[in-house]
C-alpha cells in the first residue's frame, strides 16, 4: 500500500507535551517544527527536544517529518545533523526557491548518513513559499531522487505576491495548480498549505474539497480537530469503491491468465485506471470503510 | 335516653380500659390570620438558638451536604459559629469537602473539629490532612455507602445543618426557589436527604424563607426541627466549578469519541438502556457523541442517572432520554430543569446508590462512564489520592456505579504531563478491578479479562483492543520509572468499601 499523506500535522518543536501526544490523533504525517514556531532563543533546546522525541517516542507507522531552519541560518546544518541521526523519515525545507538549495540540503544529509552508515534513508520535501519558488516548482521537484513531495506555504507566498489571503483563495490558484502539475510531472506528492482559523470549520472543509479537486494528496494542518474533516473529504464514495474493487479483481484474474489488457463493463482498463483504483482502495482502508481482510 | 351525658360512665370506663384520659372540651381557637400564624412558627430561630436548642454537645457528630460545591457557604458559617460558641471535639460528616472549606484547617488546629467523614477532600485542607494535620484518620465513603451508613446508624448524625435555596417556616425545603426573592439554586438535595431523615435534629439554613407550603420540596417538614434564615447559603455560579468541565481539549474529545464507540458497540446500546456519566471533562463529553448515535440509530434511553448535566438535560428535552434521575445537579441548567420538569426527579443518596437498598437506581444502570486519576494493571481504580500521594479528589459514586452497572467504562489519559495514569498498582484502592470493565486511553482501549464476551463484541466492531499491561509499558517507555513516594507511618485516611468493610488506608506523605 502506497503511503497516504492526507494530513501533515504541524507540532511546535519546543512543546514536549504536544510532541508526545501528536500520534494519538492519527495524522498520516507529523511535522515537528524547528523553524517558525521556535524563537531564536529556543533553537538549540528545540533541536534537542525533537532529537529525543524521535529517538524515544513510539510513533508507530506515522511518517515523521522535521521542518528545519534554512541552511543560510546558523541552525540549518545542526538541524540536519540532529534529525538524520535521530532517524527522521523526511526533512522539510522551508521557503525553497531553487533546485540548488535542495541539492545543498541533500549534500548535508549525505554527509551525516555516510557518517552513521545509512546512506539514502532520509527523504526531502520542499515548501514553496514565493513567486520564484512557484516558477521553479518542477526544477525543485526533480532536484533530488530523495524528493517525496512539494508543498505550498501560502502566507509568505501571498505577501511576496503583494496580495493577501481570501476565503475563496483565488490568489493561490496559479501556485496550487503549478505545484500539483510539477509534483505529478516529477512523480511525487503535492501538499496544500495550512488553514489557521480553527473556529471556522465550514470554510476549512470547503478549502479541503477545493484542493482535493485540484489534485492535492493532502493538507498541512495545525490542530488535531482538522484531521477528521480532511479524512472525511478524502474518503472515497461507496460507488467508487465498488468500481475499484471490480477493476482490481479483474486485473488479478487477467494476471492469472497471463493477459495484459482487460476490459470491465465493456471499457478498456489501462494502467492509470488501475493505479487510481488502487489509490481509492488505499483511501478506503485508511478511512476505515474497508479492512485489509475485505480485500483478500 | 342516649345523650353524651348518659354515656359518660361508659366513656369513662372505655377510657380507663384503654389507659386514656376522657376528652375535655376546653380548647380556645387561635384566631390569628393563618398567614401571620405560619410566620410565627417556633421552628424559625437564629443559628445560635438552633444550635443551643438542638442539644449539640462536645464530641457529637454534625453533618452537611456539598450541593453548592465551590460556592458552599454553610459549612464555614456553621463551624465558625460553633467555634465562637466554644464547641470542641466535633465529628464533621459532610457529603464532600472542597477547596472552599479551607477555613476548617484552623478549626481542626483549635480542636473544634477532631474527626471528619466525607466522600472527598480537595485543596489546602486535603493537602494538610495528607501531611498529618489530624490525629484521627479521615473516613472516606462513597455516596451510596455514606447514605447507607447513616440509615443503619453506623454513621450516626446528632445534628444536620443543611443549606436550602427555599424553605417555609415549617421546614419544607428545596434546592431551588420558585419565589421572586430566590437568591440561590443548587437543584437536587439528594446527598442531604439521609441526613434530614436520620439525624436526631435537623436544621435547615435558607436564604429564601417562603410562605407555607413550599411546593416541590425535597425535604419534608416532618424531618426538620429548626429553620434558620441567612443572607446566603451558596453561590450558584460555582456549582459547575471544580470537577465539572466542558472540554475543547482535543485529547478529551478523542477520548470521548473512543468511549462513545465502545458504548455503541458494547451490546448495551439499545432502546430503553440507561446511562450515567461522571464528572471529568472527557466522560462528560461522551454524552455529546452518544447523542448523535442515538439519533442515527433511533435509540432512546429510559433514564440517565447521577450527577445530571446540561448535556443530559438537552438529550432529555430532545426526547432521547425519557427520565432524569438526579442525586446531584452538576450545573445551573440541570438545577433549573429539576425545578421545572416533572420527568426530571431527584433521589436520595440511598435511592441512588446504596448497596443494600433494592430499589437504588444504580442497580438498574446499564452503562456508566467514569474518569480516574489512576488505573492499574488489575483494573483497580483510584480517584482520591494523586500520584504525589496527596489527597485531591472524591470517591463520589465511582465504586457504586462501577459495581452495579452492566458496563463500566473508565476514561482517562495515559499521561497527564509527566504523570502516568496506567500503573502497576494504584496509590489508593477506591474501585476494585472486579467491577471495572473497560479502560479507554488515547493510546488504546483495554478490556477486563473477566469480560471476554465484551472484548469480542468490540473487536467484531473493528475496535482495536490492547492489553492493559501494554498501556502501562507505553507510559513507562515515555516517562520512565517513577520514584517511590515518601509516605510516613501515620494513617491519615481510611477508605470504606460500600459493603461496610475497610478497603484501604492512606498514609501521611512526608514533606
Amino acid at each position: 500500500m502506497e503511503r497516504l499523506r492526507r494530513t501533515m500535522m504541524f507540532v511546535p518543536g519546543n512543546n514536549p507535551g504536544m510532541m508526545a501526544d501528536a500520534y494519538i490523533y492519527g495524522p498520516d504525517s507529523i511535522m515537528l517544527d524547528l523553524e517558525d514556531s521556535v524563537t531564536m532563543a529556543e533553537k538549540d533546546t528545540a533541536r534537542l527536544l525533537v532529537y529525543n522525541a524521535l529517538k524515544t517516542i513510539d510513533y508507530g507507522d506515522t511518517e515523521m517529518v522535521v521542518r528545519i531552519n534554512p541552511l543560510n541560518t546558523p541552525y540549518g546544518k545542526k538541524d540536519i545533523e540532529a534529525v538524520v541521526k535521530a532517524g527522521v523519515d523526511v526533512i522539510r525545507m522551508p521557503k525553497t526557491e531553487t533546485a540548488e538549495e535542495v541539492i545543498e540540503v541533500e549534500r548535508e544529509i549525505e554527509k551525516v548518513e555516510k557518517e552513521i552508515g545509512c546512506l539514502g534513508r532520509t527523504q526531502i520535501m520542499a515548501a514553496i513559499e514565493s513567486a520564484l519558488g512557484v516558477v521553479n516548482a518542477y526544477a525543485i521537484a526533480t532536484a533530488s531522487k530523495r524528493m517525496m513531495g512539494i508543498a505550498l506555504g501560502a502566507e509568505d507566498y501571498s505577501a511576496n505576491l503583494k496580495t493577501q489571503r481570501t476565503p475563496e483563495g483565488s490568489e493561490l490558484l496559479l501556485a496550487r495548480e503549478t505545484i500539483v502539475v510539477a509534483a505529478r510531472a516529477a512523480g511525487i506528492d503535492a501538499l496544500d498549505t495550512v488553514y489557521s482559523n480553527l473556529n471556522d470549520m465550514e470554510t476549512f472543509r470547503n478549502e479541503v474539497e477545493a484542493i482535493k479537486k485540484l489534485g492535492f494528496d493532502g493538507k498541512s494542518i495545525i490542530n488535531p480537530r482538522q484531521i477528521e474533516v480532511v479524512n472525511e473529504v478524502f474518503a472515497p464514495k461507496e460507488k467508487d469503491i465498488q468500481k475499484s474493487l471490480t477493476i482490481l479483481a479483474a486485473i488479478k484474474e487477467a494476471e492469472k491468465k497471463g493477459s495484459g489488457v482487460i476490459a470491465v463493463n465493456g471499457k478498456m482498463v489501462d494502467r492509470p485506471v488501475v493505479l487510481r483504483a488502487q489509490r481509492t482502495i488505499d483511501l478506503a482502508i485508511a478511512s476505515g470503510i474497508l479492512t485489509k481482510e475485505d480485500i483478500q | 335516653m342516649n345523650s353524651i351525658k348518659d354515656r359518660a360512665d361508659l366513656i369513662a370506663a372505655a377510657a380507663k380500659k384503654m389507659g386514656k384520659d376522657v376528652f375535655k372540651d376546653d380548647l380556645v381557637k387561635n384566631s390569628t390570620p393563618r398567614h401571620d400564624l405560619q410566620r410565627k412558627s417556633g421552628k424559625v430561630v437564629t443559628l445560635e438558638e438552633a444550635i443551643k436548642k438542638s442539644g449539640l454537645k462536645d464530641g457529637m457528630t454534625i453533618s452537611f451536604h456539598h450541593h453548592f460545591r465551590g460556592g458552599d457557604k454553610v459549612i464555614n458559617m456553621v463551624v465558625d459559629k460553633l467555634a465562637e460558641m466554644g464547641f470542641k471535639n466535633l465529628h464533621l460528616a459532610s457529603s464532600s469537602l472542597i477547596d472552599v472549606h479551607k477555613p476548617l484547617i484552623e478549626h481542626i488546629k483549635n480542636g473544634v473539629i477532631t474527626k471528619i467523614s466525607t466522600s472527598g477532600l480537595r485543596g489546602d485542607l486535603a493537602t494538610e490532612v495528607s501531611h498529618g494535620l489530624m490525629d484521627e484518620p479521615v473516613v472516606f465513603r462513597s455516596h451510596g455507602s455514606r447514605g447507607y451508613a447513616i440509615a443503619t446508624g453506623e454513621l450516626h448524625i446528632d445534628v444536620a445543618f443543611l443549606g436550602a435555596s427555599s424553605c417555609d417556616p415549617l421546614g419544607n425545603a428545596a434546592g431551588f426557589s420558585m419565589s421572586e426573592n430566590a437568591k440561590s439554586i443548587c437543584g437536587s438535595l439528594g446527598y442531604a436527604l439521609p441526613d434530614a431523615k436520620y439525624a436526631d435534629k435537623t436544621v435547615i439554613l435558607t436564604d429564601d424563607l417562603v410562605d407555607y407550603p413550599n411546593q416541590l420540596n425535597a425535604i419534608s417538614e416532618a424531618d426538620v426541627d429548626f429553620v434558620v434564615v441567612v443572607d446566603s447559603v451558596g453561590d450558584s455560579s460555582k456549582i459547575s466549578s471544580g470537577a465539572i468541565r466542558d472540554t475543547k481539549n482535543p485529547r478529551d474529545i478523542l477520548l470521548a469519541k473512543k468511549a462513545a464507540k465502545v458504548v455503541i458497540n458494547s451490546g448495551y446500546f439499545e432502546n430503553g438502556f440507561s446511562l450515567q456519566t461522571g464528572s471529568g471533562g472527557a466522560s462528560l463529553a461522551v454524552t455529546k457523541y452518544l447523542r448523535q448515535a442515538m439519533i442515527d440509530k433511533g435509540i432512546k434511553a429510559r433514564f440517565a442517572l447521577g450527577g445530571i448535566t446540561s448535556h443530559m438535560v438537552k438529550l432529555h428535552q430532545e426526547g432521547l432520554i425519557d427520565r432524569l434521575i438526579d442525586v446531584q445537579s452538576f450545573d445551573k441548567v440541570a438545577a433549573e430543569s429539576l425545578m421545572n420538569d416533572p420527568m426530571h426527579k431527584s433521589v436520595s443518596a440511598n435511592e441512588y446508590a446504596a448497596l443494600l437498598e433494592p430499589g437504588s437506581a444504580t442497580h438498574f444502570l446499564d452503562v456508566v462512564i467514569l474518569s480516574a486519576l489512576e488505573v492499574d494493571v488489575n483494573f483497580n481504580v483510584n480517584v482520591l489520592v494523586g500520584s504525589d500521594g496527596i489527597i485531591r479528589g472524591a470517591i463520589g459514586g465511582h465504586p457504586d456505579t462501577a459495581a452495579d452497572s452492566a458496563l463500566s467504562v473508565i476514561v482517562c489519559p495515559l499521561l497527564r504531563g509527566r504523570i502516568p495514569c496506567v500503573v502497576d498498582e494504584v496509590t489508593t484502592l477506591i474501585t476494585p478491578g472486579s467491577t471495572v470493565d473497560v479502560v479507554v486511553t488515547e493510546f488504546g482501549i483495554a478490556v477486563n479479562p473477566r469480560r471476554p464476551e465484551l472484548k469480542k463484541r468490540l473487536q467484531d466492531a473493528g475496535i482495536e483492543i490492547v492489553e492493559i499491561t501494554a498501556l502501562r509499558d507505553r507510559a513507562k517507555s515515555i516517562i520512565g520509572e517513577a520514584a517511590p513516594l515518601p509516605f510516613g507511618d501515620k494513617v491519615v485516611g481510611i477508605v470504606m468499601n460500600r459493603d461496610g468493610s475497610v478497603m484501604d488506608v492512606i498514609k501521611n506523605i512526608a514533606d
